[in-house]
C-alpha cells in the first residue's frame, strides 16, 4: 500500500542526498518526492510517497528518524489528510479543435496557461487521480509533453499545525 | 585577535579529552599538522596507510569506551578511511574522522586531490560535515563529539578545506549542543519494562541473547546479575564477547554460524528470548524462519531501528541498556530452572566444542592454551578468518573490552593497527592479536608503527598459506574446487618480524613448542610476532549451512562417528 509521509527537515546542503540514498541502499522505493521551504526558513519539508507494507514503512520511516537532519515525521496515510499534485500538459491544439479542449479543460477546473500556435498548455492541481483523468482526457489530442510535480500533502485540522520541535 | 581554524580544531579536540590523533599527512592538513605540533595533551600517531589510522582509533575507542580521533589528507587519504569508517559504523564505534579537503574554492572542480569523502561515506557514518565556513566549525566539532559516543555510537567525518583550517575566527565552543533532530531514548518505558519482567516470570525455558550493545553500554554488571537473578543462560553474539564471563556456570558462549552447539540449541528450545543490544544479523540466526521458532522474542536495544529489522518482535523496549536492565532488575524476583538448566548441562555435555586434540599442532590447542597462559586477562584482537572463530571459540573471554574483533563487516587487517590503538589506550594491559597469514598480510606494514610507538603487541600469526576460511567455504560450496586461496609467495614471518629493531620473531612448528614459546613470547616485554605453523585442512566446527536452522548445524565430525579427515 502507498504511503504518504511528511517529513520535516534541517534545510541545508546534502539533505536530499541523504535522504535519497538512504532509500537507494535500503531498497526502498520512492514513489515521488516534493521538497519546499516551510515558514521557518531553516526547515525544509518533504513529502515523500513509499510503496510498501507495514514492515517496510515501519523500517522506513525508524531509518529516516535516524538521520540527524531529519526533525520530525509523520504517516499521513494513519490520518486525514489533504494532497495534491500539480501537472502541466503541452497538448496539440489547432485552433479548430481549442474549442474541445477547452471544454476538458473547464471540467476538470483546471486552467490553459499558455496558448502557441498550434499547442497549449494546461495546468491543474487536484490528488493523483484527477490529475490521471485529465491527462488521459487529453490524450486523444497528442500529448506533446507532461510534468507533474509528484505529490504534497497536509493533515487535516489543528493536529501537526507546528511543527517546532 | 583569533586563530586558526587549525588551531581552533586542536584547542578543542583537547577540551574533549583527546589523548591521540591517528593519522597521516598530506598537502590539505598542513595547517592542522602545524597546529599539532604546538599541543602538549595531544600525541600523533603516524601510521604506515590511513585505514590503519581507523582501525587504531577503533581499537581505541573499543579498549576505552572514549572516542577514537583519525586524521587524513584530501582525495586518497580520506578514500583510505573508508573500510576503516565501515568497520566501524557497522560495530557501533565511537570515532571522530578528520580529513583535509581542497580549498573551499576549488571544491567541485576536479581539483588535484579532491574527492566528495562526505558523499562517499554518507552511507557509513553516523553523520558527516563538510565545513564551509570556519566559523561553524566549534559547533561541528562539538556536535561530532556528541553524535559519535552517544545514542547508538558511531563514526562521524569531519571534511575541512584547506583555506577553512587557515581561516582566522573568534567564535568559541558552544554551551551546549543543540540538534533538534538527535535525541536518542535512554528510558525504556516502564509499562514495556514491567511487561518483560511478566514474561520472565511465566517463562519456563528462558536465554538471554546478548550483543555489542550490552558493552558499549557497559551494562555487563547489571547483565550478570539479572542472569543470575533469574537463572538463565547467556549467549553472546561475536560483537558481544566479553559481555557475560565465559568461565560462568551459566555462559553459553557465542551462537550462530560457529557458535557452540549448546547455545544454537538452547535457542532453538527456548520459549523466552530475551534480545539485549543485539541486530539479528544474519551470521546468528541462521535461517530467519526457523530461528527460536518457540520462543517470545523481546528485545533491548538503544536504536528503535533494529527492533523488528530482521525478526518479529513480541515486546521491544527502546533505550540504553544499562539503564533499562537496572529497571528491570527492580521488578524480576529470583527464578528458578532446574530442568531447563540440566537439559542445557546435558547438551553441554554430549556436544562440547571439539577439535582433534592429537600429537599433531592444532591452531584451536594454542587459542586454548593462551587463554589458560593469560587467565583471560589480555586485550586479545583478531582478523578475520578461521583463527577468529577459534579465538571466539576457545578462548574464554571474562570481562568487557577485551575481545576486539570487525564483526560486523568482517574487515581482514583491523587485528594489528586495532591492538596498536589498544595498547596505547591500555599501557599496562597486555595485548595479543590473533591473525592469519592473509590477514596480516593485508596490514603488516603497522609492525612498523608498533615499533615507533614501543608497543610490546604480542602476534599470533597462524601462517597455513592459505585464505583458509574461503578454503573452508569452498569445501563446502564448491565441491572442494579450491581457487585463488593459496598463498605462494609469503615471506619468512620470523625473519620479516626481526628486519625490525627490537622486534622478537619465533615460531610455533609443533605442539611441544606451544607453551614455551608463547611463555617466552608473553614475558619477553616485546613487540613479537609468532608464527604458527598449521595446516590449511583445518575446518571450523560446528557450522550451519546456508538454510539451515541452529540445531540443524554440522557437529565436529568425531561427535556423530565421522572420521576427522
Ligand atoms: C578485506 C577483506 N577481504 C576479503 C575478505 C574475505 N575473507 C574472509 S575470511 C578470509 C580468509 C582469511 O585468511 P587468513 O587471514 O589467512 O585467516 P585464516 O582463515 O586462514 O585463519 C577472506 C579472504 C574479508 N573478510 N576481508
Amino acid at each position: 500500500m502507498k504511503h504518504t509521509l511528511a517529513v520535516n527537515v534541517e534545510n541545508r546542503p546534502g539533505v536530499l542526498t541523504r535522504i535519497a540514498g538512504l532509500f537507494a541502499r535500503r531498497g526502498y522505493n520512492i514513489d515521488s518526492l516534493a521538497v519546499g521551504k516551510t515558514d521557518n526558513p531553516l526547515i525544509s519539508r518533504m513529502t515523500i510517497v513509499v510503496d510498501g507494507d507495514d514492515r517496510v514503512i515501519e523500517q522506513v520511516s525508524k531509518q529516516l528518524y535516524k538521520l540527524i537532519d531529519v526533525i520530525k515525521l509523520t504517516d499521513l496515510t494513519t490520518e486525514e489528510y489533504v494532497d495534491r499534485e500539480m501537472i502541466l500538459i503541452k497538448v496539440n491544439a489547432d485552433p479548430a479543435i481549442r474549442g474541445e479542449i477547452m471544454q476538458i479543460v473547464d471540467i476538470f477546473r483546471a486552467r490553459i496557461v499558455d496558448i502557441g500556435k498550434n499547442t497549449v498548455i494546461i495546468e491543474a492541481t487536484g490528488d493523483e487521480s484527477k490529475i490521471n483523468a485529465i491527462e488521459s482526457a487529453l490524450r486523444p489530442f497528442g500529448i506533446k509533453e507532461v510534468v507533474r510535480t509528484g505529490r504534497i500533502a497536509m493533515s487535516r485540522g489543528l493536529k501537526n499545525k507546528n511543527y517546532k520541535s | 585577535m583569533g586563530i586558526t581554524g587549525a588551531q581552533a580544531l586542536i584547542k578543542y579536540l583537547e577540551k574533549e579529552g583527546v589523548k591521540y590523533v591517528f593519522g597521516y599527512p598530506g598537502g590539505a592538513v598542513l595547517a592542522l599538522y602545524d597546529a599539532l605540533l604546538e599541543s602538549k595533551l595531544i600525541k600523533h600517531v603516524l601510521v604506515r596507510q590511513e585505514q590503519a589510522a581507523v582501525h587504531a582509533a577503533s581499537g581505541y575507542a573499543r579498549a576505552t569506551k572514549k572516542t577514537g580521533i583519525c586524521l587524513a589528507t584530501s582525495g586518497p587519504g580520506a578514500t583510505n578511511l573508508v573500510t576503516g569508517l565501515a568497520t566501524a559504523y557497522m560495530d557501533s564505534i565511537p570515532l571522530v574522522a578528520i580529513t583535509g579537503q581542497v580549498g573551499t574554492d576549488m571544491i567541485g572542480t576536479d581539483a588535484f586531490q579532491e574527492v566528495d569523502i562526505t558523499g562517499i561515506t554518507m552511507p557509513i557514518t553516523k553523520h558527516n560535515y563538510l565545513v564551509k565556513d570556519v566559523k561553524d566549525l566549534p559547533r561541528i566539532i562539538q556536535e561530532a563529539f556528541h553524535i559519535a559516543s552517544t545514542g547508538r555510537p558511531g563514526p562521524v567525518l569531519i571534511d575541512i578545506p584547506k583555506n577553512v583550517s587557515s581561516a582566522l575566527l573568534e567564535e568559541d565552543y558552544p554551551a551546549s549542543v543543540e540538534l533538534r533532530g538527535y535525541k536518542p531514548n535512554y528510558k525504556g518505558h516502564p509499562a514495556q519494562i514491567k511487561n518483560l519482567a511478566k514474561l520472565i516470570a511465566e517463562a519456563q525455558r528462558p536465554v538471554i541473547y546478548a550483543g555489542g550493545g550490552v558493552i558499549s553500554s557497559n551494562a555487563t554488571e547489571e547483565l550478570r546479575e539479572l542472569a543470575e537473578r533469574i537463572n538463565a543462560p547467556v549467549t553472546t553474539t561475536l560483537m558481544g564477547i566479553g559481555s557475560f564471563p565465559e568461565d560462568h556456570e551459566l555462559s553459553l558462549g557465542m551462537l550462530g554460524l560457529h557458535g557452540t552447539p549448546y547455545a544454537n540449541y538452547a535457542v532453538t528450545e527456548c520459549d523466552l528470548l530475551i534480545s539485549i543490544g543485539v541486530r539479528f544479523d544474519d551470521r546468528v540466526t541462521g535461517a530467519i524462519q526457523k530461528f527460536a521458532p518457540q520462543a517470545k522474542v523481546t528485545h533491548i536495544d538503544i536504536d528503535p531501528a533494529e527492533i523488528g529489522k530482521n525478526v518479529t518482535i513480541d515486546l521491544p523496549i527502546v533505550g540504553d541498556v544499562a539503564l533499562v536492565l537496572k529497571d528491570l532488575l527492580k521488578r524480576v524476583g529470583s527464578q528458578e530452572h532446574h530442568t531447563w538448566l540440566s537439559q542445557i548441562q546435558k547438551w553441554k555435555e554430549e556436544h562440547p566444542l571439539r577439535y582433534a586434540n592429537d600429537d599433531q599442532l592444532r591452531p584451536q590447542y594454542i587459542i586454548e592454551k593462551l587463554g589458560e597462559l593469560t587467565r583471560g586477562n589480555a586485550i586479545v584482537t583478531t582478523d578475520v578468518g578461521q583463527h577468529q572463530m577459534w579465538t571466539a571459540q576457545f578462548y574464554k573471554f571474562v570481562g568487557p573490552r577485551s575481545f576486539l574483533s570487525s564483526g560486523g563487516l568482517g574487515t581482514m587487517g583491523y587485528g594489528l593497527p586495532a591492538a596498536v590503538g589498544a595498547q596505547l589506550a591500555k599501557p599496562e594491559s597486555l595485548v595479543i592479536t590473533v591473525t592469519g597469514d592473509g590477514s596480516f598480510q593485508m596490514n603488516m606494514a603497522e609492525l612498523g608503527t608498533a615499533v615507533e610507538q614501543k608497543l610490546p603487541i604480542k602476534i599470533i600469526l597462524f601462517n597455513n598459506s592459505y585464505l583458509s576460511l574461503v578454503r573452508q567455504l569452498q569445501h563446502y560450496h564448491c565441491d572442494q574446487r579450491f581457487s585463488g586461496v593459496a598463498f605462494t609467495g609469503n615471506p619468512d614471518f620470523v625473519q620479516l618480524a626481526e628486519s625490525y629493531q627490537n622486534v622478537a620473531g619465533l615460531r610455533i612448528a609443533k605442539k611441544e613448542d606451544v607453551e614455551p614459546v608463547l611463555q617466552e613470547a608473553l614475558s619477553n616485554g616485546k613487540l613479537t610476532v609468532v608464527e604458527c605453523r598449521v595446516s590449511e585442512q583445518e575446518l571450523v566446527y560446528p557450522v550451519v549451512l546456508p538454510n539451515k536452522g541452529l540445531n540443524e548445524m554440522v557437529h565436529f565430525p568425531a561427535d556423530e562417528g565421522g572420521r576427522y579427515e
